[in-house]
């Protein structure tokens, strides 16, 4: 059952993701991938629970391995794309895109 | 923290995502929007460390604070021109992080076939993404040749390299052990996979492939969230798998190409295109000032070209220039110029041009012939008219800016070598083709010095 509704989820939330990316403009296509990539470093949640749990040496080890990665992948992908989109500008106005 | 209370948060974290995605929506609200989902990201994480089953910090604090480190270095460090590169390292990151926690989930009890099944998913996948960014950012970042490799054997070797990846995916969830050989073997191929799917993937058509790695990242994580039966790695892995899904699909589109023939083809391997011969009419800087000067209207069509001469600054103070002289000025952007989905207008942001400046393909060919002159820097396969008259180019049927069109059309260009693909461009033979021949940046600093004296 578990597998059922994890798999209803996954349904769903991807008929989202096609709605919510599909109307995002072509000029904002490579802040919307970088963004999109630092979303995708959600799996340091996982990362977390495997370094820390103490279960296997082996198993802290892999998940602080992938706890660095991830951060590497959260922090990078949120500063760079914050890097990007603060230098689109509308057109005669010297103020960053947040508030044109 | 109990689990239904921390699950409660990751639902306000979903929550947060998908706000931030809509914001990204816009130019206006992208800053908010990237914002969101940052502190969506914060709540997950932050209520992650009340987990009950995290019994120990030290590592975490280690890994997360030098990973933290790197990233963000890097984010500061790293050039607007180098965009694709990065985006391909974080996306690898991403990938081989969630290889590794579908690694350490095999070390937890009570896992059921279904979990197994997930576990190797998320190795396969991560693993392949992890590679094949690699790969793709020795491509981008020219460490290796960045054009199609080709071999013989590729197909059947692929082929076999699928068959022993997923007999070995079976053989290993049938007696599920964290040191099964299969294990092992399965990390390798799925390495060697990404490896193979980047390879015979060149030049013009990576931004297909950082779209399609951007993709994996996504599915990597959502192939986690399964394996240790979570839900926001879930939601938020596969809202990524749909983005990188979307774009591909857009560059694909934009090259008039199916997914397969750009994995699979080995762009120009095939077809030759008919040979064009003809005069080229070169122009030089002064000539080029005095019909940019009676222009009325100018459109600057930019291509990788322009990123790799680093010569947005110098172009958007032309563009200026000629505002100022009273000529109306846009910048044609063609969706699969440069290396990544939306590369150029990143640069020309960078540059200080305000985005309603940039307009689309399908917005400025409709009026591109009441464009007096158009002016091409670095960019050779989006303005080729053989996508519309050859029917034996490799490039043939993929939509191109109509520059051709233009009354006029300046054609800056290091030297007579053909472009990137090896295709030859009947544009520069064209009746209303002038070439400026010479390094991009320092052509149009000539012409805006010419202006300014």
């Amino acid at each position: 059952m578990e597998a059922v509704l994890l798999g209803l989820v996954l349904m769903l939330s991807i008929f989202l993701g096609f709605e919510l990316i599909s109307k995002v403009p072509a000029t904002l296509h490579t802040p919307l991938m970088s963004g999109a990539n630092a979303i995708s470093g959600i799996t340091i949640v996982g990362a977390l629970i495997s370094a820390g749990a103490e279960v296997d040496q082996l198993a802290t080890i892999l998940g602080a391995l992938a706890v660095a990665f991830a951060s590497v992948n959260v922090v990078g992908g949120y500063l760079v794309t914050n890097r990007m989109l603060s230098m689109f500008k509308k057109k005669d106005t010297d103020q960053p895109g947040d508030q044109g | 923290m109990s689990i239904e209370l921390i699950n409660i948060w990751y639902i306000v974290a979903a929550a947060l995502f998908i706000f931030g995605l809509k914001q990204l929506g816009s130019p206006a609200t992208a800053v908010r929007g990237n914002l969101l989902s940052s502190i969506g990201m914060f709540i997950a994480v932050a209520v992650t460390l009340f987990n009950a089953e995290i019994l120990s910090f030290t590592w975490i604090l280690v890994a997360a604070l030098a990973g933290g480190l790197i990233g963000a270095v890097a984010a500061q460090k790293v050039q607007m021109t180098s965009m694709p590169e990065m985006v391909a390292l974080f996306n690898g990151s991403g990938g081989v992080a969630s290889l590794l926690v579908g690694w350490a989930a095999l070390y937890n009890v009570g896992n059921t076939t279904f979990t197994d099944i997930t576990i190797v998913l998320s190795i396969i996948i991560g693993g392949m993404t992890f590679t094949g960014s690699i790969l793709a950012w020795g491509k981008l970042s020219e460490v290796m040749t960045s054009r199609a490799i080709v071999f013989g054997a590729q197909r059947v070797f692929n082929a076999l390299l699928v068959v022993a990846l997923i007999a070995c995916s079976v053989m290993f969830v049938l007696d599920p052990s964290v040191d099964s050989p299969y294990l092992y073997a399965v990390i390798g191929l799925a390495a060697l996979f990404g490896v193979m799917a980047v390879l015979p993937i060149g030049g013009a058509d990576m931004p297909v492939v950082i779209s399609l790695l951007n993709s994996y990242s996504g599915l990597a994580a959502c192939a986690a969230g399964f394996a240790i039966n979570n839900n926001i790695l879930i939601v938020a892995g596969s809202m990524v798998g749909a983005a990188g899904i979307i774009l591909t699909n857009i560059m694909c589109k934009a090259m008039n190409r199916s997914l397969a023939n750009v994995l699979f083809s080995g762009f120009g391997a095939v077809k030759q295109a008919t040979k064009v011969e003809g005069e080229v009419k070169p122009i030089n800087t002064e000539d080029a000032f005095l019909i940019l000067e009676a222009a009325q209207s100018v459109t600057f069509v930019p291509g990788y070209g322009m990123a790799v001469a680093q010569a947005q600054h110098v172009v958007r103070e032309l563009g200026e220039l000629l505002e100022g002289n009273g000529a109306e000025v846009t910048y044609a952007i063609h969706p699969v110029a440069g290396r990544m989905p939306g590369h150029m207008n990143v640069l020309l942001a960078e540059a200080n041009v305000p985005y309603d400046q940039l307009i689309e393909m399908e917005d400025i060919n409709p009026r591109i012939e009441n464009i007096d002159v158009a002016v091409v820097i670095g960019a050779n396969d989006v303005v080729n008219p053989a996508a519309r008259n050859d029917e034996n180019s490799p490039i043939y049927g993929m939509p191109i800016v109509n520059v051709d069109h233009a009354r006029t059309v300046f054609v800056l260009k290091r030297s007579m070598a053909s472009g990137f693909s090896g295709v030859d461009n009947p544009l520069f033979f064209g009746e209303n083709t002038r070439m400026l021949f010479g390094d991009a940046k320092e052509s149009i600093a000539a012409v805006v010095a010419e202006f300014k004296t």
